[in-house]
């Protein structure tokens, strides 16, 4: 059925493999911390490039490994990025990296350090970077349908007026939009104990209930009791989110599951940093709930724009994805307003409805694809964290 | 609504309520606004309680279960009068 938001278009790349991005980044990207310092002086030597510099991808095997492959390829491979120059200490893993980020079709080159030193690779590179600038800078945007959008969500700095208003606002959004056919993320495994019921029951059906319960599971015996060494009291809610207001676990679980709104059912369960490949609609992404981790997920999953309600005031970026703040607490806007995109707080005055929030944040999010830069990208947030799964070799 | 509600409860069946203004102190006659159909009523606050904390929408017992979102969110471990500050040192997860 025509909704009042199936013409809405918005001004985007399109790239190679047909995927709308709504940035046009030429990234440098290290395939491992020691090369690091390599990426940034290409970036410094090509304006217009970004490098994003990250703390792993040295002695990693087995599972671990696989979710580093999978979130530096994702990373190169996300929409937002127009180019990419791969750098890492030797050539094998830079080639597999580089190659699986080939594979959208956009341009990548590949530079290794050894038998070079950072002096020659830097100088290679430099000029791959700056042939990238010169072809990606005329790359205009273009006429998209808001439904090739892919929209992630994870909420931060939560209180009790998160739960009461930006996390439905970020519902009423996807309510409103997930029926034209964007793809939507949620996730934060472990901020979902003590709604689990509610979040099972939310699956488009239940065999597809049951894998997200399994994996809720494991990621509760497997991560949070096999490490436990208190109440956790003092993680789950956190300290933020205690001066907020909120008190339990269970409280804040179901103020985080507003964010998927009233009629939205999940289609399938992602594996960190995995793309989805069901097709258009709603994704649980196994994540941690730690926003930079979360964030640096989703969006090596594809997520191009991310929606971000905070109570308390998160004030989290993302190098290749513009993060858009969402908030509700009248303290928060009032002593952070610098961080926040979107004003809710009149939903707490009952000045507004979630309904007319929500057609807020539908604007922003048009307004953001069109090229209008976030709070968190203005205020140069590029939060980049790897989630690791456990110790290197 | 005309006037601004001093604290918002998500549903009926809720025990507790949120505190959405600075600066509430003890004897304040609240405006409550129930966000689920926007009804309203009135209570008295038994405390000065900071905004985004609760408030006990009755009398409640240490072994209640405080109920939020219509839903279970945790057990009272002190008893509570009505209109008093609900958090960390009366209300308890049942999880962790």
């Amino acid at each position: 059925m025509a909704s009042k938001y199936s013409n809405m278009t918005v001004r985007a790349y399109r790239r190679e493999n047909g995927r709308v991005g709504v940035r046009n980044h030429v990234v440098i990207l290290p395939v491992d911390d020691i090369s690091n310092a390599a990426c940034e002086a290409v970036a410094n030597n090509v304006k217009g490039t970004l490098a994003i510099p990250h703390a792993y991808g040295r002695l990693q095997f087995g599972e671990d490994l696989d979710l580093h492959f999978r979130t530096m390829i994702g990373t190169g491979a996300n929409p937002n990025v127009a180019a990419v120059v791969v750098i890492g200490i030797e050539p094998g893993w830079t080639r597999k990296i580089a190659d699986g980020i080939r594979e959208t079709g956009k341009p990548v080159a590949e530079f290794s350090i050894e038998q070079n030193g950072d002096f020659e690779t830097i100088r290679a590179a430099s000029w791959a970077a700056k042939d990238f600038v010169h072809r990606t800078s005329e790359y205009q945007r273009e006429e998209c349908s808001v439904s090739e959008l892919w929209i992630s969500t994870k909420c931060g700095e939560s209180d009790t007026t998160t739960g009461l208003g930006s996390c439905p606002t970020v519902g009423n959004m996807y309510d409103k939009l997930l029926p034209e056919g964007i793809t939507g993320f949620f996730g934060e495994t472990s901020e979902i104990t003590g709604a689990e019921h509610i979040c099972k029951a939310r699956a488009i059906n239940e065999e597809v209930g049951e894998r997200w319960y399994k994996m809720w599971k494991a990621y509760q015996d497997d991560v949070i009791f096999a490490h436990q060494t208190d109440d956790l009291s003092d993680s789950q809610p956190t300290k933020g989110n205690i001066e907020g207001g909120l008190t339990t676990i269970e409280e804040k679980a179901l103020g985080n599951l507003e964010k998927i709104g009233r009629s939205a059912t999940y289609i399938d369960i992602l594996g960190p940093a995995e793309r989805p490949n069901s097709g258009a609609g709603l994704y649980f992404m196994d994540s941690s709930s730690a926003a930079a981790e979360c964030v640096t997920l989703m969006a090596a999953g594809g997520a191009v724009i991310h929606t971000f309600p905070t109570g308390q005031g998160n004030v989290v970026g993302n190098p290749i994805v513009p993060v858009i703040k969402i908030s509700a607490n009248p303290r928060t806007v009032r002593t952070m307003g610098e961080h926040v995109d979107v004003d809710v707080s009149g939903i707490l005055r009952r000045e507004m409805t979630i309904d007319q929030a929500g057609e807020a944040l539908i604007d922003m999010i048009r307004r953001t694809a069109n090229g209008r830069n976030t709070a968190a990208e203005a205020l140069g947030h590029r939060e980049f964290s790897m989630t690791k799964l456990y110790r290197s070799a | 609504m005309t006037e601004i509600p001093h604290l918002l409860v998500h549903e009926h069946a809720d025990n507790v309520g949120v505190v959405v203004v600075e600066g509430l102190t003890a004897g304040t006659d609240m405006l409550c606004c129930v966000t689920h159909d926007n009804s309203t009523f009135r209570l008295t606050a038994g405390a000065d309680v900071p905004i985004g904390h609760k408030i006990a929408l009755k009398d409640l017992g240490a072994g209640d279960t405080a109920i939020k979102y219509g839903e279970d969110i945790g057990k009272i471990v002190a008893d509570i009068p009505k209109g008093g500050h609900v958090h960390t040192h009366n209300l308890k997860t049942k999880r962790w």
